[in-house]
């Protein structure tokens, strides 16, 4: 296992390295320069070269990015010009609201996914299995925003059960901060749990006909025991699979419900960030959320091999 | 892109026998949906429309009547003239970019997957450096930098599909290259370009293909948030997204603002899903195994 990690952490390292370096070079080698951005309209010729030399801005590329990386790996992401927050404390106050968020969002999607795969997959060919499946491959047509509003328009203006917008720390307030993140995760979970029951049920599909279900059949155990426990366990490994495959398009969708639904989260961050053109937030935000995305893959890689030894002694 | 998913082994496992090969009356009505928007989209200047931009500040969301078949939005401009139009910058998008991602990746794949060796390695590792970002982030981060426009956002969106379509390509030539009939023209001393061009890319479009159209679902979800988010195509041009967002404004006085072009969009994703799925099932030699 040891060696495994190992192994794996090596391949992280470039990967790493080729993300802040695609980060960099879309901040520093696409149009727009960051000393007029940042000193507007009026800015005079001298006044740009100016800042320009102060920010290093007229140094060759490869020591600017080397620089960077450099104060990235001392904790210094840079900061804001527009409100002098540092990319460090901005998204450290915001990452808590998006990862409730998200996961909020992924128990709900496995909770409406899982136990539908399960029936589904009990009796696959009949009338609800063919429903659910269509009904499945229905949701994937469905676009993150496209759900926001009809569940907005629905439980907000219709019905007036939930707030539209807005939140609270759950710190202050769980009760509230619970009420507020219901249409987000639940947007968000319905994105998710067609992927999970498609790939579940007809990996339920195949494990249903194994020897040892008709054995355990056999024995007389409670079709709900054999479904939900004898079933259900060598999947584990594919919903894991789908849990990572997923996790970027998690991410995308969060950006576009956090923005929705008004919550303080990185995705606002971020979208804030490209509408006021604050460039430095948002060139550490990528580079945050990519990094961070790379690490996950990796965790979820670790936990594959957890799971799987013949993934650890590279068999599979 | 990360979003576009293929899970083959599906259809195979669950119905083997009774699906057989035939199209339902579903794939039909899909391209019938399909067809029809298309040609709306392609006449949208011949056909007897209002002006999608011509404000009428007395008719601002004017219910539905002779002279506006759908109503008018917020700016008392014409919605159906504006649903159709929009069409076009969401098929153009939609289809234009996968078109990049189709040519580049597909080529990239398939010289991967006939020349291996340290060539593939370099294809394979720098598309999982694309890979290794959230593909709306990476979107969302070069259309800040570039500039909103049509053209970028196609040409954006088009380099975030290479690599899904790479993939797709290279795993069919991995397995195709090591046919027979592969190895009878090598045999035959035929050169790597007309073994490439004439053995193995008439039987790698077929997956390519399917995949297209699938890639054009994603692209036009894509497309749609960005513009819903007002990132996406500048206005006034409109596009569905971009009509959802401005239809959210008024979700209570008018909800059909942001439902017509919602229920427009929803319906072509699926439609574009099942034609895909469809020819999919169709092209997957796992199926015809079975």
């Amino acid at each position: 296992m040891a060696l495994f990690v190992a192994r794996r952490l090596f391949y992280l390292l470039p990967v790493l390295i080729a993300v802040s370096l695609l980060t960099f070079s879309i901040a520093s080698l696409l149009p727009g320069d960051l000393a007029y951005t940042i000193l507007g309209d009026q800015a005079t010729p001298e006044n740009v070269a100016a800042l320009r030399r102060d920010m290093g801005l007229d140094q060759p590329i490869w020591w600017r990015y080397l620089s960077w990386l450099g104060n990235v790996l001392q904790g210094d992401f840079g900061r804001s010009f527009r409100t002098g927050q540092t990319v460090l404390q901005a998204v450290v106050e915001r990452l808590p609201v998006s990862i409730e968020l998200m996961l909020l969002a992924q128990v709900g999607a496995l909770a409406i996914g899982v136990p539908l795969a399960i029936v589904c997959a009990s009796r696959s060919g009949g009338p609800f299995d063919r429903f659910m499946t269509g009904s499945a491959f229905g949701m994937l047509s469905v676009p993150t925003f496209l759900s926001a509003i009809l569940l907005i328009y629905l439980f907000a203006v219709e019905l007036r059960w939930l707030p539209a917008t807005g939140y609270v720390p759950f710190t202050e307030d769980p009760a509230a901060n619970l009420r507020f993140m219901v249409l987000p995760a639940l947007t968000l979970a319905l994105a998710e749990w067609p992927g999970i029951m498609r790939v579940l049920r007809s990996d339920m599909i195949a494990t249903l006909q194994e020897d040892y279900i008709s054995l355990a059949k056999a024995k007389g155990l409670k079709a709900s025991r054999i479904l939900f426990v004898h079933a259900l366990k060598p999947s584990s490994l594919t919903l894991v699979t789908i849990t990572g495959i997923n996790i970027g398009r998690l991410i995308g969708g969060a950006v576009i419900v956090e923005t929705i639904f008004a919550l303080p989260g990185i995705g606002r961050l971020l979208i804030g960030s490209i509408l006021t053109r604050d460039l430095i937030i948002l060139q550490g935000v990528v580079l945050l959320v990519g990094a961070g995305f790379v690490i996950m893959n990796f965790i979820v890689d670790l936990l594959y091999a957890v799971l799987d030894p013949r993934i650890r002694h590279g068999h599979a | 892109m990360a979003t576009l998913e293929l899970d083959v082994a599906e259809e195979a496992v669950t119905q083997p026998a009774r699906k057989g090969r035939k199209l339902g009356v579903l794939f039909w009505a899909a391209i019938g949906w399909l067809v029809f928007v298309c040609a709306v989209a392609v006449f949208a200047n011949v056909l007897p429309l209002p002006s999608p931009t011509d404000m009428d500040m007395l008719e601002r969301r004017a219910p539905f009547s002779a002279e506006h078949w759908l109503g008018t939005d917020g700016l008392g401009r014409d919605e159906l003239s504006r649903l159709i139009h929009g069409a076009r910058i969401s098929l153009v998008v939609g289809v234009c970019a996968p078109v990049i991602g189709l040519v580049f990746g597909g080529a990239l794949g398939m010289l991967a997957g006939y020349f291996r060796g340290r060539f593939e390695s370099l294809v394979v590792g720098s598309m999982d450096v694309l890979l290794a970002f959230p593909p709306l982030i990476l979107a969302l981060a070069v259309t800040a930098y570039l500039g909103q426009s049509i053209f970028n956002l196609t040409l954006i969106l088009g380099a975030l599909s290479v690599p899904a379509f790479m993939r797709v390509a290279r795993a069919s030539t991995l397995t195709l290259a090591r046919r027979e009939f592969v190895i009878a023209a090598q045999a035959l001393g035929a050169t790597h370009a007309r073994i490439l061009l004439r053995e193995l890319l008439p039987n790698v479009m077929l997956p390519l293909a399917a995949f297209f159209l699938l890639g054009v679902a994603v692209i036009i979800v894509v497309e749609g948030s960005l513009s819903f988010l007002g990132l996406g195509v500048p206005p006034p041009i409109s596009s569905w997204g971009s009509m959802i967002g401005e239809g959210r404004e008024s979700l209570e006085v008018a909800p059909r603002l942001a439902f017509l072009p919602a229920a427009a969009m929803f319906l072509t994703v699926l439609a574009f899903n099942l034609v895909g799925d469809a020819l999919r099932a169709l092209t997957d030699p796992r199926q015809g195994a079975l």
